[in-house]
C-alpha cells in the first residue's frame, strides 16, 4: 500500500514536472497586478507640469504616467528608432497625397480622468497648441513641425494632419513624448491651465503633489489599453544629489531612476545588490560637441577648426572613458544604431575619425603651422555638470596638449554659461545635443547656422549647408536621404569642422530586479508613461 | 503677561526695535535685486535651452513678457519692494506658484530641524559645558572639549554623508538589508515616526556642531562667573555646589549662551544648503540654492527677505530673554 502511494506521488510528481516544462517560456513573466513603484527624479522640481512648453526631463518623469499621446516609440520596442505605434490612434496611417497628408483614426471609448470622453477634437487642439501656439502661449517644440501646415478634426474620431511638403521627418517627430493630449475645453478657457495642474487620459490619475518632494499617480480604472497598467500607482522622488539616488536604490527606499547613473554608481550598485540589481544599458540620444566661436581668431580659419578634431583619438579613448564617465560609441553626427548613421569605413574617412591617430595629428600640427596657430592658447567654455561634461573636457583638453596647444577649462554654472554662449563670450565651447525620439533629419539641425537654429553657439553663416540640409529634409527616398546625409556629415564634421563630435552619451540604469517590463531607450525621455510596468514581490 | 502698558519700556524697547527693522529690510531689499541681476543668464534660456534641444526663440520673449521681465528695473523693483510690505511676495518665476506656496511647502521641515537641532544642542551644550567648566583641566575637561573641538571642525553635511554610510552598513550587517531615513516628507501629525525617522538625523548631525559651539561659550562663561566675588561669598555662605551653581552661576553664565544660541538657530532656517541635500530635505536652504541656480528672481528675493527678518526677529527675542535673565538690564 506505501509502495503503491509512493510510486502515485512519484508519478503525480513527474506529470507536474512535465505540465511545467510544457508553460510557455513567458509564463515566468506574466505581469503581476498592484504594487506602488517609487522612483527618484534626479532634479529638485519640475518648472512646470506642461509638457508642450517645457524641455526638462524633470516634468516629463513627473508628469508622463497621467497623459495620453497620438503615437510614440513601441513601449516593447523603445530601443527602436523606427518602430512607432499608435497610443490614441487605432492604426499608424499609411500618408497619401504624395506623403503630405496623414490621417489619424482616434480609440472610441477614451475617457478623460474626470470621466468626460475624449475625442478628435482634443487631439488636434492639443496639436494646435504644439505647432500654432496663439499668441502668448509658449510651445517648445514648434519649430519641430515646420512642415506642418494645418491640423484638422473632420469627425469626432479623425484628426488629419496637412503638410506643406512630404518628409520623413514627420512621424518621428509626432512621436514626440512631450506631445501630451489635452483637454479642449480647459485649453479654449485658459492655455496656461496645465502649467500647474494635471488632468489627462493616462494610465495613472493625479493623486497629489508635494511642490519639490513628491508626485503620485494612482491606477486609471478606465485605461483603454486592456489590463493595463499593472501597478496600483507610483511615486515620484524628486533629488538632485546623485548619492541621495544611489543609497535610495541601496536601501530599497526607491525601485530606480530613469535618466541613468555614471559607472562608478553603478559599479557600487552591483556590488553591493548583487543580483537584487538588474541594469540596462544603451546609447543615448545626447551628445557633447566641441564648438570654436568663428567670430574669434584663429577658429574662423576652417584649418584650425579641422586640426581640434584631427587631434582627438577617440576611437582608442573611448573604452577607458566609458569606464569613468557616461560616454561610449564613437560616432558621426547621427545617432548610432539609427538607419541613417554612418558605418565604421564611412566614419574613418572624416576628420577626427581617421584610425592612424599619428597620421591624424601630424596632420593637425600641419594645419596648425599653416595657418600660424602652433603653440595655440585658449580658453574651453563648459558647463558646471560633473557627467560627463567636465570628464569629456578634461580628456579634451590633454588631447589637445598631444598637438602643442595650451587649453584651460572656464566651467559656468548653467545661466551664466548660456549667457555667454549668447554673448560670443567664448573661445571654444563644449555644447550638448540631447533630443527625444531619434530623429536625424530633426536631431542634425543642431549643426545649422545660428540664424536657422539658434542653439547653435558657432557664430556662422553657411548657405551651402542650409541648403544640403533643406534638400535632405525634402527628399523622401530614404537611401538617397542617406547619401545627402553623408555628404551633410562630412561637410559639417571635416570640410567645414564648424563642430566637433566627442563620445555619445551611455544611458546605464539599474534598478530592483523585482520591477519587470519597463526597457530602456535611448532617450530619457521616452517610454515614461509606466503603463507596462510591473512589480515581482 | 497681559498686553504692556504704553508706558512701558519693554513695549517701547521692542517697538523701536521693530520700526529699526524696517531700513534693515528695505537695505537687505535694495541689496539682494541688485545682486541678482547682476548675476549673468537669463531664467527664460535656462528653463528652456537647459534640456539641451531645440525650442523655439519666440518661447523666449513670451516667457519674459510671461514674468514682467520685459519691464524697466525701476518698476520691477517697485513692484517687489511694495509687494513685500503687503506681504504680496508674488509669483516664483521657475514655477508659476505663489512664492508664498513655494516657501511653505519647505518651511516646516525647516523649522522642525531647527528646533530639534536646538533641543540637541541645549542637552547637550548646556550640562557638558558646566561640567567641563566645574572640572577645569580634569580628563573629563579634556574630552569635553576634544568632542567640542571636532564638532565645530567638521562641516556637518560631511558628517552626515558619514552617518547615512555608517547607517547602511550597519544595518546591512546586522539585518542583512541596508535601511536609510525616510527621503520623502510627512508631517509630523500625519505620521509621527516616519516624520521623526526623516529629522532625526539631519537633526543630530546640525546639532552636534551647533552643541559644540555652545558648549565652548557655555565654558568660557561657567569659567568667568565662577571666579566672581558673588560666588565666592555665596560658597562662603555655605550654599551646598548645586545651589551655588544652578541658581547664581549658571543664570548670569547663559546671558552670552543665550545669543549664539539665536543667532545659531536663526542660521539653521534657509542655512542647511548642504545638509538638506544630503538627507535629501525639502527644506528652504535647498529651495535657496535652486532659485539662485534658476536665477528665479522673486523666490531668491522673498528667501533673503525671510532670512533677514528671522535674524531680526531672532536678536530681537534674544535682547527680550536678556532683560528676563538678568533684571540689571533697563531698555530706556
Amino acid at each position: 500500500m506505501k509502495a503503491r502511494k509512493k510510486l502515485l506521488t512519484m508519478g503525480l510528481g513527474a506529470v507536474a514536472a512535465v505540465a511545467v516544462a510544457a508553460l510557455p517560456a513567458g509564463a515566468a513573466n506574466t505581469p503581476k497586478r498592484g504594487g506602488i513603484l517609487t522612483y527618484m527624479i534626479p532634479a529638485d522640481a519640475p518648472p512646470s507640469f506642461d509638457g508642450h512648453r517645457e524641455t526638462t526631463y524633470a516634468t516629463v518623469h513627473a508628469t508622463a504616467p497621467f497623459y495620453s499621446v497620438l503615437i510614440r516609440v513601441n513601449p516593447d520596442n523603445p530601443s527602436s528608432t523606427t518602430d512607432f505605434t499608435c497610443d490614441l490612434c487605432t492604426e499608424m496611417p499609411k500618408p497619401t497625397d504624395g506623403g503630405k497628408t496623414y490621417t489619424f483614426k482616434i480609440r472610441q471609448g477614451v475617457k478623460w480622468h474626470d470621466g468626460s470622453p475624449l475625442t478628435a477634437a482634443d487631439v488636434a487642439a492639443s496639436w494646435q497648441e504644439i505647432v500654432h501656439p496663439p499668441e502668448g502661449v509658449s510651445s517648445a517644440r514648434e519649430s519641430y513641425f515646420v512642415m506642418v501646415d494645418k491640423i484638422e478634426a473632420p469627425d469626432a474620431t479623425t484628426v488629419v494632419f496637412k503638410l506643406k511638403f512630404a518628409t520623413s521627418a514627420f512621424l518621428p517627430a509626432l512621436a514626440d513624448p512631450y506631445a501630451y493630449i489635452y483637454k479642449k475645453e480647459i485649453l479654449d478657457k485658459d492655455p496656461h491651465w496645465y502649467e500647474k495642474n494635471i488632468m489627462g487620459s493616462g494610465p495613472f490619475k493625479f493623486d497629489g503633489y508635494e511642490a519639490g518632494q513628491s508626485i503620485k499617480g494612482v491606477r486609471n480604472p478606465d485605461y483603454y489599453h486592456q489590463g493595463q497598467p499593472y501597478l496600483d500607482g507610483f511615486v515620484g522622488i524628486f533629488a538632485a544629489k546623485e548619492s541621495v539616488r544611489v543609497d535610495a536604490i541601496r536601501a530599497d527606499r526607491a525601485a530606480m531612476e530613469f535618466r541613468g547613473l555614471p559607472p562608478s554608481s553603478v559599479d557600487q550598485l552591483e556590488k553591493e545588490l548583487g543580483d537584487k540589481l538588474s541594469v540596462q544599458r544603451s546609447d543615448w540620444n545626447c551628445g557633447n560637441l566641441v564648438t570654436p566661436n568663428h567670430k574669434k581668431k584663429p577658429f574662423d580659419d576652417a584649418r584650425v577648426r579641422r586640426a581640434l578634431a584631427l587631434a582627438i583619438d577617440s576611437w582608442h579613448d573611448a573604452p577607458a572613458l566609458s569606464k569613468i564617465a557616461t560616454v561610449h560609441t564613437v560616432a558621426g553626427i547621427v545617432f548610432p544604431g539609427s538607419p541613417l548613421a554612418a558605418t565604421k569605413d564611412e566614419l574613418q574617412k572624416i576628420a577626427g575619425f581617421w584610425p592612424d591617430i599619428n597620421k591624424s595629428r601630424d596632420e593637425a600640427k600641419r594645419l596648425l603651422k599653416e595657418a600660424g596657430a602652433e603653440g595655440l592658447t585658449f580658453t574651453l567654455l563648459n558647463r558646471n555638470v560633473d557627467q560627463p561634461y567636465k570628464y569629456v573636457a578634461i580628456w579634451l583638453i590633454d588631447e589637445w596638449s598631444k598637438i602643442g596647444l595650451k587649453v584651460t577649462q572656464r566651467v559656468l554654472p548653467t545661466g551664466p554659461f548660456f549667457e555667454a554662449l549668447r554673448n560670443n563670450d567664448f573661445d571654444v565651447t563644449l555644447d550638448f545635443n540631447c533630443q527625444g525620439v531619434v530623429n536625424p533629419l530633426l536631431d542634425v539641425g543642431k549643426f545649422l547656422p545660428h540664424t536657422v537654429y539658434t542653439e547653435n553657439y558657432g557664430n556662422y553663416e553657411d548657405q551651402k549647408e542650409i541648403d544640403m540640409y533643406q534638400a535632405m529634409l525634402h527628399e523622401a527616398d530614404p537611401g538617397k536621404v542617406r547619401g545627402e546625409m553623408r555628404a551633410f556629415e562630412t561637410y559639417v564634421l571635416d570640410t567645414q569642422t564648424h563642430m566637433i563630435m566627442t563620445p555619445w552619451w551611455y544611458r546605464v540604469i539599474p534598478y530592483r530586479s523585482y520591477v519587470k517590463g519597463w526597457k530602456i531607450s535611448p532617450s530619457h525621455y521616452i517610454n515614461q508613461d509606466l503603463a507596462n510596468v510591473w512589480l515581482d514581490k | 503677561m497681559g498686553i504692556p502698558a504704553p508706558g512701558d519700556a519693554m513695549y517701547r524697547y521692542i517697538v523701536n526695535r521693530l520700526l529699526l527693522a524696517v531700513p534693515t529690510l528695505a537695505g537687505a531689499a535694495a541689496l539682494v535685486f541688485i545682486l541678482m541681476r547682476l548675476i549673468p543668464g537669463d531664467i527664460c534660456v535656462v528653463r528652456l535651452a537647459s534640456g539641451g534641444g531645440t525650442f523655439d526663440p519666440h518661447s523666449v520673449d513670451v516667457c519674459h513678457a510671461e514674468l514682467g521681465l520685459d519691464r524697466p528695473m525701476a518698476v520691477q523693483f517697485l513692484d517687489f519692494a511694495l509687494g513685500f510690505f503687503r506681504l504680496d511676495f508674488g509669483i516664483s518665476m521657475w514655477t508659476g506658484k505663489t512664492v508664498a506656496y513655494e516657501i511653505g511647502a519647505r518651511l516646516p521641515i525647516s523649522i522642525e530641524v531647527a528646533l530639534l537641532a536646538t533641543v540637541v544642542a541645549i542637552a547637550f551644550a548646556i550640562p557638558l559645558g558646566t561640567i567641563s567648566a566645574l572640572k577645569q583641566n580634569s580628563w573629563l575637561d579634556v574630552v569635553v572639549r576634544t568632542v567640542a573641538i571636532a564638532g565645530i571642525a567638521t562641516p556637518s553635511f560631511w558628517l552626515g554623508i558619514v552617518v547615512l554610510l555608517v547607517i547602511l552598513e550597519v544595518t546591512n550587517k546586522f539585518t542583512g538589508s541596508p535601511w536609510m531615513p525616510p527621503i520623502d516628507y510627512v508631517p509630523l501629525w500625519q505620521d509621527p515616526v516616519r516624520n521623526l525617522a526623516m529629522a532625526f538625523w539631519p537633526a543630530v548631525t546640525v546639532g552636534y556642531r551647533y552643541s559644540a559651539v555652545t558648549m565652548r561659550m557655555t565654558r568660557s562663561a561657567m569659567l568667568e562667573v565662577l571666579r566672581e566675588d558673588y560666588i565666592r561669598t555665596a560658597r562662603a555662605k555655605g550654599l551646598i555646589d548645586r545651589i551655588v551653581i544652578n541658581r547664581h552661576a549658571l543664570k548670569n553664565a547663559l546671558l552670552p549662551v543665550v545669543t549664539l544660541i539665536g543667532i545659531e538657530f536663526a542660521f539653521l532656517i534657509g542655512g542647511l544648503v548642504v545638509t538638506e541635500q544630503v538627507f535629501n530635505l525639502n527644506g528652504i536652504g535647498r529651495l535657496f540654492v535652486l532659485s539662485v541656480q534658476n536665477q528665479d528672481y522673486t523666490l531668491t528675493q522673498a528667501l533673503v527677505m525671510l532670512v533677514v527678518t528671522v535674524f531680526v526677529i531672532s536678536n530681537l527675542l534674544v535682547d527680550v530673554l536678556y532683560a528676563w535673565l538678568d533684571p540689571r538690564i533697563r531698555f530706556g
